[in-house]
């Protein structure tokens, strides 16, 4: 289990690469990259504030229950923070099962979690204006079907 | 008690420090926000909806009639917008 919090940009072949790499007891690797969208055209950057400290152990947290809950070979969890310019890769996750089933669902269940219960968050920033993402009522009900 | 108090966002902004120590008598995150929103406008403005507010305590989520017995951390941000 691997978990990163970092400024720098990441190379998300070379990360899926490494990740996959050298292993032979699994059939299946699951990759999500998040990218920062620019919805209206007008965005010139988006800053992603965190809680150092409490990020990574929420993080973690959140690895660990997926761990608990489906049969894992092995997972990574990859996200950035400080600021960003529209088309840039935010974070990334990676998981590894032996059957593909445990690794797409571990996957879905980790973005769920980190879309609200890890501690960013984003602003968006354009030429004349800055304003905070607002959370979605969606992803708080996201979490339900998870139990 | 004295106490670590972070904010984070639009409260940080709003509020217009990201941390500062609180000497405090409050014994729950409630009893702490009402102690802060007398202090000034800033602090009424930011602390206006609860709703729109989280709280953790020494980095854990937490409730706000949560007990602030041996906690030494308290931080509030907005909803948080990861991934």
């Amino acid at each position: 289990m691997e978990i990163r919090v970092q400024e720098a940009p990441f190379d998300f072949g070379a990360e899926c690469a490494r990740f996959a790499q050298g292993r032979e007891g699994i059939g299946a690797v699951v990759t999500f990259c998040g990218i920062v969208r620019n919805d209206g055209g007008q965005m010139q950057a988006m800053e992603i504030e965190h809680y150092p400290g409490m990020t990574e152990r929420a993080l973690r947290q959140i690895a660990e229950d997926a761990s608990r809950r489906w049969a894992l070979a092995d997972l990574l969890i990859l996200h950035r923070y400080g600021r960003m310019r529209p088309g840039e890769k935010i974070m990334m996750v990676a998981t590894a099962s032996t059957h593909r089933a445990d690794a797409f669902a571990a996957a879905d269940f980790l973005m769920d979690y980190l879309k609200s219960r890890a501690p960013f968050w984003k602003k968006e920033i354009s030429a004349d204006s800055a304003a905070w993402v607002a959370a979605k009522d969606a992803d708080e009900a996201a979490l339900e079907r998870w139990g | 008690m004295t106490l670590e108090i972070l904010y984070f966002a639009w409260l940080r902004e709003r509020i217009g420090l990201p941390r500062e120590t609180v000497t405090t008598q409050a014994t729950t995150v409630h009893d702490l926000i009402v102690e802060l929103r007398a202090r000034d406008e800033r602090y009424a403005l930011a602390f206006f909806d609860l709703s729109a507010i989280r709280v953790a305590l020494d980095q854990e989520l937490a409730d706000f009639d949560a007990d602030l017995a041996n906690v030494r951390e308290v931080a509030f941000f907005p909803p948080m917008t990861g991934g």
